[in-house]
This record gives structure tokens, sequence and C-alpha cells, in this order.
């Protein structure tokens, strides 16, 4: 449980960090203001889990999603509420995660994220980093590698997918207003699924030297 | 960055109160939350009107708050879709037992919010309906984008269903009206200078001093392409001419005129592209019912306008033309 605070208030700062890159990268494309918005959700985040006492997984993902929901906006809010919404569902009750529920979890967003948002990969949005990391992960998880390992997968295939947003042109969102002006840029929502990742990738590999499971 | 601010981050905070304390006898604050709704909410006996989006659109949303016009106004961050939790207030507080219409600017992030809400409303038990305009013709409308944007043709939606609302009319009734706003009204921006998101605390794009951008949203969202800067009339010209391969009009039609200015452009630019969209119009015959030129719906500071075609029928035209009371639209 600890660990799983822990990894939020890590994604948190990531995010945080990353408010200017993001709203760069979202000011070239779109209206400026993923970076900014994703700050005050996650700032939002960590306020509430200094007071609140989740008592399982399910319950501090539910308290992640419904913060980003009433506080992010724009598309970002409901997308990634959505998400930590339908990864609660599949880890409620629940105290620890194994790899197995971890992928199940990373499905159950990611259809979250494809329902609210009505896209699928290659529309240049965050499922470009999402679901090919998912697969990754789960390619890992087949080869029985450990949960660090299988993550390290996924934020590479991340990578690659952030990436692939700068070769293909916008067909959801703001930045599909501008055709084939939005090749060369790269998504500022794929980007922040990559940060996520990425910051839980960080936290795993850490863990896993201390011999933390 | 120069801005009149105290708080990048309290900028909506300290203009709601603001608009409060200017115009109490039209609004008021539903207490903790940025909604600002008609003062004597709920009006019985009558569909209430909520709109929204991000702010910086100014006098949009709030300022059409009022008889005739809108219940309800929900204020997001700058440029930012308010939160479902936000917008289902602002329908709980507008209530009045006919069930509620929400009027959507076609983005991403407004749809799935204002959805949201709604589902939420309905699952309280309240009747809600929902409208999306989408006028901007600079967007492609087809299935390889989100669809075209909503800009200033909105507040004709406002206008015109806000007078049907008061007829006492039903919410099916109601959001009959709004459709065919949005399916007669066209609008295409411009922009000579960006504007700056206090929180960014920069410009989202930048322009050469000889360089415009044609088809400019008014979130600073790129438009068509750019070009070097042309005079008004020229200007003008290309805007209307997209506007009306769009909707196409004939001899003897009647049409609304807005022409809105982007927040930085003054009223005397505005008036000199109005002398030329009112000359483009009466070339082709097409009587202009009515012109309205102003601050409409703003982008901030950034400088540019947008021009706005409404095709008029008699229904239609009696309910722009119907009073309205609001901070921002007072007809007699």
């Amino acid at each position: 449980m600890a660990n799983v605070i822990r990894a939020i208030e890590a994604l948190a700062d990531v995010i945080i960090a990353n408010k200017e890159k993001l709203t760069e990268l979202d000011a070239a494309i779109g209206d400026a203001d993923h970076g900014i918005n994703m700050a005050r959700g996650f700032e939002a985040v960590k306020a509430k889990l200094k007071t609140a006492q989740p008592d399982d997984i399910g319950a501090v993902l539910k308290l992640v999603g419904m913060t980003l929901i009433s506080t992010v906006g724009g598309a970002s809010g409901p997308l990634y509420g959505t998400a930590f919404l339908r990864a609660a569902a599949i880890a409620q009750g629940k105290t620890t995660v194994d790899g197995p529920m971890a992928g199940q979890m990373l499905a159950a967003a990611i259809t979250g994220i494809k329902e609210r948002g009505k896209a699928v990969q290659g529309e240049k949005t965050m499922l470009d980093a999402l679901e090919p990391a998912y697969n990754a992960f789960q390619y890992g998880l087949s080869m029985n590698k450990t949960m660090a390992e299988c993550l390290e997968l996924a934020v590479n295939a991340a990578q690659d997918g952030v990436e692939y947003t700068k070769t293909i042109i916008a067909t959801k969102g703001r930045a599909s207003y501008l055709g084939e002006r939005s090749l060369g840029h790269q998504d500022a929502g794929a980007t922040s699924s990559y940060l996520i990742l990425a910051a839980l990738t960080q936290l795993a590999k850490k863990q896993s030297q201390a011999g933390e499971p | 960055m120069k801005k009149m601010i105290n708080h990048a981050e309290q900028v909506v905070e300290e203009m709601l109160q603001g608009v409060v304390l200017a115009h109490p006898q039209y609004v008021k604050r539903v207490e903790g939350f940025n909604v600002l709704v008609r003062a004597n909410s709920p009006v019985a006996g009558k569909v209430g009107l909520v709109s929204g989006g991000g702010s910086g659109h100014e006098p949009s949303h709030a300022g059409y708050v009022g008889k005739g016009m809108l219940d309800g106004a929900v204020a997001g961050a700058v440029f930012t879709s308010p939160t479902p939790d936000q917008v289902y207030e602002a329908v709980r507080a507008v209530d009045g037992g006919k069930g509620v219409l929400l009027v959507i600017k076609n983005y991403t992030g407004d749809v799935m919010n204002f959805e949201m809400a709604a589902e939420m409303a309905e699952a309280e038990g309240i009747q809600v309906a929902k409208v999306v305009v989408n006028d901007d013709v600079a967007v492609e409308n087809s299935t390889w984008t989100t669809g075209r944007r909503g800009i200033a043709g909105t507040v004709f939606v406002h206008k015109i269903a806000g007078a049907k609302a008061e007829t006492g009319a039903s919410l099916a009734e109601v959001q009959q009206v709004a459709e065919k706003v949005i399916a007669n009204v066209r609008s295409m921006g411009m922009a000579l200078s960006p504007c700056v998101v206090p929180a960014a605390g920069k410009p989202s794009f930048t322009l050469a001093e000889n360089e415009v951008e044609i088809g400019m949203g008014i979130h600073g969202e790129p438009g068509t392409h750019r070009e070097t800067i042309r005079s008004a009339d020229e200007t003008t010209a290309h805007l209307v001419e997209k506007i009306l391969n769009d909707l196409p009009l004939s001899a003897g039609d009647e049409v609304a005129v807005m022409v809105n200015g982007l927040g930085g452009t003054p009223p005397m630019e505005l008036y000199i592209i109005n002398r030329k969209v009112t000359e483009l119009l009466g070339e082709k015959e097409i009587v202009i019912a009515k012109t309205f030129v102003g601050n409409y719906m703003t982008s901030l500071e950034m400088a540019g306008f947008s021009v706005t075609v409404l095709k008029l029928d008699a229904e239609l035209k009696a309910l722009l033309l119907a009073p309205a009371d609001t901070p921002a639209w007072v007809q007699y």
C-alpha cells in the first residue's frame, strides 16, 4: 500500500516537474494548457493523499481519478480520470499488485480512455504511447520477466510511441484542426502518458534494487 | 508578459467576483463553484439554459446570463473546459422543473466534460438535453478531424434558444430551435497577434510583424494558414467568401451578421470590417436583418476578428429580435 501511494506521488512529481515542457508541446499544435492542467490536477492529488487514508489500492486510484476529473478540466481530466477509475475497479480490495494484475489495470485504463475519447491508436493521442506500452508489458509477462523489467519494456515502447506521434497527422483533439501541419510535432498527451510510465518504472527499479517486491 | 492581474492562478476566481459585484441585479454565484446563474434562479416553468467553457472569452459566457438568454454559465480555467462537477452544479441551480439545455462549443474537452455532467444530472432525475455548436468553417468537418470548432456563432445560439425558452417552450422545442441556429450559422476568424494565457506567461504562438493567421480559433490554436497581412477589405472578403461557400445564400435571403473582436482589435477596425461585410452581402442582394459589431467571444488580448453569418427564417428572426436583458446584451 505504501508503495502504491509512493508511486502516485512519484508520477505526480514527474508531471509537475514537466509542466512547462508539456505546455510547450501543446502550444505547438493545441491550446497550450496540457502541462498547466495536469500539474494542477496532480498537485490536488498530492494534497488529498496527505490527509486521506484509503484502505486499498482501489481506493487510492479512485481518489486519484475523482480528483483528476474535478480539477484538470479540458480533455485530459475526463480521460486520465476515467483511466484511473477503471484501474481502480480492478484493484478494489487489493493491497498488493503483481504483474498480471498490473497488466489488467493498464488494459482497463486503456479501454476507459478509448470509450471516453472515442479514439483508437494512430490518431496522435495518448493511446499511441499506452497501447504499445501495454503490448510490451504483456510480452514481458509472457517471458516471465519481473515487474520492473516489464515496466522497462513498456516505457521503451511508450517512448517509441511518442516518437511515432511526430510522424502522423492528428485526427482527434485540437491538433486535428491542423491537418498536415500537425506533422513533425509530438503529441502532448502521449508524452504525459510516457512520463507517468517512466516515473513508475524508475520507482519499480529502485524498489527492486532495494530488494522490495 | 504585462497583464493587469494579481495572481495567475487566481484570475478566474477574481474575475467572477468582479462580475458578481458589477452585475448583482443579473447574476449570483453558486457558492463554492465557478458558476454564475441568474439572480432569480431557478426560474420555475422555464427550460434552463447552461453554457460555459474555458475562461478568457469574456463576455462569453457569463455576460449572457439574464432574461432572454442563459440561465447559467460555467467558467473553466483559462481556455480549459470546466469540470463535470462544476457543470452539474450549474444544471442543478437552474433547473426550474422543465429540464436544462446544455449549449456546448465543439471541443473534445468541452464535449466530454459536459457529457459527464449530463450523465450525473440525469442520474439525479434532471432532464438534460445538449447541443454542440460548430460554426467555424476554417476547420474541415470530416471523419479526419474532431469536427468544426464552436466560436462566435455560439452567442446566436444563446440568444435564440434563450428567447425560445422564455416563451415557455418545452426542452425538446428549445433544443430544436438551437439545432436550427447551429445548422444555419457559420463563422470564420483570423488573428494579427497572439494572446498570453496567464498561467503560461508567454504567447502560445508567434507571428512575424507582417504576418497573420487565417482561420485562427479562439484559444490561440493555429488556423488554416499564415499569410502576409492584407488590407481589411481583402481579408474580410476572404473570410466572407469561405463562409458563403459553406452557407449558400440567394438573393432575398435574410441574415444576421456579427463582426466579433477577439479582444485586442479596436472597435474602429471592427466597423471598417463591417463596412465591407455589408457591401459584399449587398452585392449578392442578401438582406441583413440585424448587425452586431463588438467583442462578443474574445480570446484574451488577441488582436483579430471573426465574421459570423446566420441565415434567418421567420422564427429565428423573431427570436433574435426578442428582448434580452443581460450584462453584455441588452435589447428592447
